[in-house]
């Protein structure tokens, strides 16, 4: 395993602006390697962006407290963005970039959390982030720990995969307030959604949302919005893959 | 042995607040006292096999040390890929406990049996394999791996022993010493291995703990047998399962291993436990009959 880089100091979160995405996008072009997921890569980054910029309470100095919020990354394919906003607040060195992939890097075209401090799941294989979630909000609330927050971000067409239906039911039964999922919608899934994605977890009881992913600002209301005694979903649409 | 887990695991739950019960409907009625009990730690997610093991990865992952139960058909076989990468690669550990194994409900057919789980967990690194033979061995075994922090798969059976064997873990224990082999009998099938053996000069290991393979055991049994390294394994699983770990296991030594256990074809006959054993050639007259036969 390569050494655990110190990590960047970083400026405090600021307000939302082009150039934060702009330099996100310098970062994200340091990896190189798998142009094949780069549509995946870039669906996520305005959502990611916020969650971690204004939304998420932990940071690199709180990462292994038991007490942070809990973000596993579903959508494990293109992790691109996922590595310049981590690389962005601090958690990896952004040095560590222009290895993505290769032999000692600890950043794979999917992530891997024993290589990478601050990433809660290893995935890639679709439909295991949402149900890992499922048991991490369980396992908080089996605890005492009814504070921090766990998220989710999977994609439309992963939610394809069934393990993903076990877990929305349950969760809405459960009443998981404490559970959030992030759909990135780039309509990508072969047969799409009938209804719409919310719609799905509406009636598995879920409170929805769905709003432009790539708008900040609804992005930040929608994460944000209260859901007493009920897990939370939003739909975030951006641009078509194709 | 599925009565006494529900005792056991219950008893455990009031000990230990870092454990969980995880199930999938099967046996939650057995369970009800204790969901009353720890309404947070006894978590029933209804018919989803795929979420039973995620969940339980998911809890892992804060701590938690989860007690996962359903049939080994829908523990081990259907969410398999949620094994390998929702407790493997996270690496979190999780007790994983099943009921019925490769005959225990004939009636039930084939989609009730699961006599691969043992060889399917042997693709994958880092698992404790225990297969009890007894209740009380199922109870210790259990208590172990509550108090563990890594994958242990605890097999249960309707098969049983009729008597208990002073069970150590990771430890085949030796019941009779003898000169022209040796024969490892896993579990339940201790009974109709000593049935069978009787009078032949064959050292018996008995193995509650499969995986890791107690190699230094059978090596000194091959030793003291002062024989040819001649090794029958007896498996209430798929047959040979274990013949690579023997092998490995006497890898500096000329020697002969016979895998028997149950076949790889499907019967396709519904009927009793006692009619399947008979049928894969393991009651005690079949054993003896093979086991001669090889031994020469």
């Amino acid at each position: 395993m390569t050494p655990t880089p110190t990590p960047t100091p970083i400026a405090e979160p600021t307000p939302t602006t082009t150039t934060d995405r702009e330099r996100l996008l310098r970062l994200m072009s340091r990896m190189t390697g798998a142009e094949k997921h780069s549509p995946a890569a870039h669906s996520t980054l305005d959502a990611l962006w916020v969650l971690y910029d204004r939304v998420l309470r932990v940071g690199p100095g709180t990462a292994a407290d038991q007490d942070r919020d809990r973000f596993l990354l579903s959508k494990g394919h293109g992790p691109m963005a996922y590595y310049a906003v981590l690389a962005a607040k601090g958690f990896l060195d952004p040095g560590l970039l222009p290895g993505f992939g290769s032999y000692h890097s600890p950043l794979g075209h999917h992530p891997d959390r024993l290589l990478l401090p601050g990433v809660e799941i290893s995935s890639g294989s679709l439909g295991h982030g949402l149900p890992l979630a499922v048991g991490t909000a369980l396992g908080l609330r089996a605890q005492g720990l009814t504070d921090p927050a766990v998220w989710v971000l999977t994609g439309d067409a992963e939610l394809d995969e069934g393990s993903n239906h076990e877990a929305v039911e349950f969760a809405g039964a459960a009443g998981l307030n404490r559970l959030h999922t992030v759909v990135i919608d780039n309509s990508s899934a072969t047969h799409g959604w009938r209804g719409g994605i919310a719609s799905r977890f509406a009636a598995a009881g879920w409170s929805t949302a769905t709003v432009d992913g790539r708008d900040h600002a609804a992005l930040y209301a929608a994460f944000t919005a209260p859901h007493p005694d009920r897990p939370h979903a939003v739909v975030a649409v951006v641009e078509p893959k194709n | 042995m599925r009565d006494r887990f529900i005792t056991t695991a219950t008893a455990l739950l009031d000990e230990d607040p870092r454990l969980a019960v995880v199930l999938a409907d099967i046996s939650a009625a057995g369970f009800e006292p204790a969901r009353a009990a720890h309404p947070d730690r006894v978590i029933n997610v209804g018919i989803r096999e795929q979420l039973l093991i995620s969940a339980a990865g998911g809890l892992a992952l804060t701590g938690i040390r989860p007690l996962v139960h359903t049939f080994a058909s829908f523990l081990v076989e259907r969410p398999f890929e949620q094994v390998k990468l929702d407790l493997v690669h996270q690496d979190v550990g999780a007790v994983l406990v099943s009921a019925l194994g490769s005959y225990d409900w004939p009636a039930g057919g084939r989609t009730h049996m699961s006599p691969g789980d043992v060889a399917l967990l042997d693709t994958l690194p880092g698992w404790t394999v225990h297969v009890p033979g007894h209740p009380d061995e199922a109870e210790l075994l259990l208590r172990d791996a509550a108090a563990d922090d890594g994958l242990v798969y605890l097999r249960l059976s309707e098969h049983q022993n009729s008597e208990p064997q002073p069970v150590a873990q990771g430890r085949f224990l030796t019941l009779r010493q003898g000169s022209r082999g040796t024969v490892v009998a896993v579990g339940p099938m201790l009974d109709a291995v000593l049935a069978a053996t009787a009078g032949l000069e064959l050292t018996v290991l008995y193995a509650a703990t499969v995986r890791p393979f107690d190699g230094a055991a059978l090596r000194a049994a091959v030793a003291a047998g002062g024989g040819p390294a001649e090794v029958v394994l007896v498996e209430p699983y798929l047959a040979g399962t274990s013949v690579p770990a023997a092998n490995a296991a006497l890898d500096q030594l000329p020697h002969r291993v016979l895998g028997l256990g149950v076949a790889q074809e499907e019967l396709r006959h519904y009927g009793t436990m006692a009619e399947h054993l008979a049928a894969h050639g393991l009651d005690a007259a079949s054993l003896r009959a093979r086991i001669s036969s090889w031994l020469g």
